[in-house]
């Protein structure tokens, strides 16, 4: 995380460069429904847009200001839990007709989400900020165990093992929107994922979204020059905090259930995967990381019971081979096609991903493998025609070929990549 | 009462003596290489089900030799392919390799081992009662267990104080760089303590194994727990975590034992509380599993070194 992220000059000029992100972005959320047209479809997209949001508030703390957390879902799921009491609150007063709630939408839901993080990151943060490194992640992590402990606690608030519920279709409607199907949630969810996204990244425009990059990188000079880590670091914790809650909010409202078990070490990992694998020092990592660990997550587990072993997989691949990230990757492609280089540094790259594909060929037979040899499970016994059965020798060779021939192709190439660089 | 308190300390201290075997090679580690592992309680995990494999075929104590040479093979190579790769990355990213090293190992015991608990136990003539006082009985296996942790202590004690290596490690913990310019070869010594450390969870896992339960979520449960006596006692210090071990054991052992809720404490002082209540009806029992976390959360608010740290983390 020592690469700064490029920061481009402040523009005050108007220019379309800048806004096609947001534009092409607005577009692809407004063309997204009539393309992938089914229930499932809207079910994953809704989840991946409250994990879009989260795994960004969470590289707000990690990314942009150096905090390694493991207590984030502290946030989100208390901003939750305040959504789905609010959202019990609405019912009940617009069953009355009257009372203060009877007049909020459930569309406003991540509103109520976001003070709630915001609130609990402004109660607790204080005294967790005073280091970042090691410190601030066991603290973090004990936080999070000892919310979740308490979440099983107190029954009244949190609904014990079986959590609290609540129903998104009461309340004054805005907009028509009645949220009734996952179709309906969708655009409760674009337009607050965009909002939240469009927020976030102003966060890092501002003077301190900047400094928040200043405490990251040298926590000791930023003090030298008059400004106290601590309360960088406890700002930034608030931001996180309020942003985290607010995909809470959205949470909330999407699964209309929440149990204790989304405070504690799981979702915090999860969000710290999505993160990671997504790249931490580009502002939209986060954002492809959310939608690649969610649609593994969610595809996978259709296909192979091994599904969470993938993603971990994946992400260790990342930490060791590719620090930066999937958006790391992008920015490479991105910065060798404005300079022109793209067609020399192309064929390197080309062996490089050969040699990543048998790999994870290879890697991918064997775990299956291994599971029909445990489990005496017959899926996935065809693969490219072939019958594999873990009873015959061959189907590990064949596995152990394929990963060979992939360290094989690495070994060669390197050189090659090397000079091509 | 007094049974409850002679129980009560004994299973504390055997506790804390387990999750001394634990914290002892994740300080180690720590205090060489800088590193929290993460995955420390994922060996712990593996060598209580490579015991419950080998232990069908071999027996009982061959495994308890075995399954942690194993262990602590595996964890070398991790340390020698993986750790030493993401070093250059810096802390965060060496944070991030044992996290995702733990969500692996976790997985692929499940997929090897089944998702249910193993019925790893130890052996019958070990169930026999030691002692029995007040009408319980307190198995041998136990006795065993705290002998075996009091004779890895000794060894311990004697590898670091009194041995050529234990020098060396010594020297590295504070002085890496002079121990590597007189001519040791530092790298192979990090991978000697990364492996030592995991072969002492893995042995604390063999152990571990029947005295509490051998399921996919051992790693996840007792894992955020030796962090905390990691921090509690101060990071690098053994000493440290040492006391925290045995303090954590303890009181988390009372606190299961005592039956009582806050408000019984409370009124038991004279203040007149509803003992239904959904704070004050709380039992301590409940509580327990919190007390960890409390602790460390409280130790790095009001005393960040720890107990026996001579660093903050």
């Amino acid at each position: 995380m020592n690469d700064i992220t490029a920061v481009a000059p402040r523009q005050n000029r108007f220019s379309w460069r800048a806004l096609s992100p947001w534009l092409i972005s607005a577009a692809v959320l407004l063309i997204l429904p009539f393309v992938l047209d089914s229930g499932t479809a809207f079910t994953l997209m809704n989840v991946i847009a409250v994990n879009i949001v989260f795994a960004l508030s969470y590289n707000m703390l990690l990314g942009q200001g150096g905090m390694l957390s493991f207590g984030h879902a502290v946030f989100f799921g208390l901003g939750s839990y305040a959504a789905m009491h609010a959202m019990n609150a609405i019912d009940e007063a617009s069953y009355a007709g009257e009372g203060f709630w009877a007049h909020i939408p459930v569309v406003s839901m991540p509103l109520v989400g976001m003070i709630a993080g915001g609130l609990v990151a402004l109660v607790i943060g204080w005294p967790f900020c005073r280091r970042a490194g090691t410190a601030f992640a066991m603290i973090t992590l004990g936080l999070g165990e000892m919310v979740a402990a308490a979440g099983q606690m107190f029954p009244s608030v949190f609904g014990g093992e079986a959590g609290i519920y609540g129903n998104r279709m009461v309340g004054p409607q805005w907009f028509g929107l009645e949220l009734a199907q996952a179709a309906d949630v969708y655009w409760f969810m674009a337009f607050w994922t965009f909002l939240a996204v469009f927020a976030m990244w102003a966060f890092t425009r501002t003077p301190l979204g900047r400094m928040s990059n200043a405490v990251r990188d040298n926590a000791d000079r930023l003090q030298f020059i008059g400004y106290p880590p601590r309360n960088i670091r406890f700002m930034i914790f608030i931001a996180s905090g309020s942003f985290g809650g607010l995909a809470g909010g959205m949470a909330a409202v999407n699964y209309e259930i929440i149990t204790p078990e989304s405070l504690g070490l799981i979702p915090s990992g999860l969000a710290l995967l999505m993160a990671a694998v997504g790249g931490l020092g580009v502002f939209y990592g986060p954002i492809v990381g959310a939608i690649v660990v969610s649609l593994m997550n969610s595809m996978l587990s259709d296909y192979t019971e091994a599904s969470i072993l993938y993603v971990g997989l994946v992400f260790l691949a990342i930490v060791m081979f590719a620090p930066r990230g999937l958006g790391g990757g992008i920015e490479h492609v991105r910065v060798a096609a404005r300079e022109g280089t793209l067609g020399k540094r192309l064929p390197g790259w080309l062996t490089g991903a050969v040699a990543v594909v048998l790999i994870s060929l290879g890697l991918v037979l064997l775990i299956e493998l291994l599971f029909q040899w445990r489990h005496g499970d017959d899926e996935f016994a065809q693969f490219f025609g072939l019958n594999f059965v873990a009873e015959s020798v061959m189907s590990w060779v064949w596995a152990l070929i394929l990963f060979g021939a992939g360290v094989a192709v690495m070994r060669v190439t390197k050189k090659f990549r090397e000079d091509n660089a | 009462m007094l049974e409850i308190v002679i129980f009560s300390t004994l299973n504390g201290i055997l506790y804390g003596l387990l999750l001394f075997m634990l914290s002892s090679g994740l300080t180690l580690i720590f205090s060489m290489m800088g590193v929290l592992n993460f995955a420390h309680a994922s060996f712990y995990m593996l060598g209580a089900y490579f015991a419950y494999t080998m232990g069908m075929e071999i027996g009982f104590w061959p495994a308890l030799l075995l399954a942690p040479i194993l262990v602590g093979g595996l964890g070398a190579m991790v340390e020698k392919f993986g750790l030493r790769r993401v070093h250059d990355n810096g802390h965060v990213a060496e944070l991030l390799f044992t996290f995702g090293l733990a969500y692996v190992i976790d997985e692929l015991v499940q997929l090897i081992w089944g998702t249910v608990a193993v019925s790893y136990r130890e052996p019958d003539y070990m169930r026999e009662p030691l002692f029995t006082l007040f009408g319980t009985d307190y198995s041998i296996f136990r006795g065993v267990v705290i002998l075996i942790a009091v004779f890895m202590f000794i060894a311990l004690w004697f590898l670091l104080k009194k041995t050529r290596v234990g020098m060396m490690i010594r020297a590295a913990l504070t002085h890496g760089n002079m121990v590597g310019h007189l001519g040791h070869n530092v790298p192979r010594l990090f991978m000697g303590v990364f492996g030592f450390g995991c072969a002492l969870a893995g042995l604390a896992g063999v152990i571990g194994g029947p005295l509490l339960a051998t399921e996919p979520g051992m790693a996840v449960t007792l894992g955020p727990i030796v962090f905390v006596v990691v921090v509690v006692g101060g990071m690098g210090s053994l000493i440290g975590a040492f006391y925290a071990s045995l303090l954590i054991g303890l009181i988390q052992t009372f606190f299961v034992a005592i039956d009582a809720s806050i408000a019984d404490i409370l009124n038991a002082f004279g203040m007149n509380v509803d003992p239904y209540g959904e704070v004050t009806g709380i039992t301590l029992a409940s509580l327990a599993p919190m007390t960890p976390f409390i602790l460390l959360v409280l130790i790095l608010i009001f005393r960040p070194r720890g107990l026996m740290g001579e660093l903050e983390p």
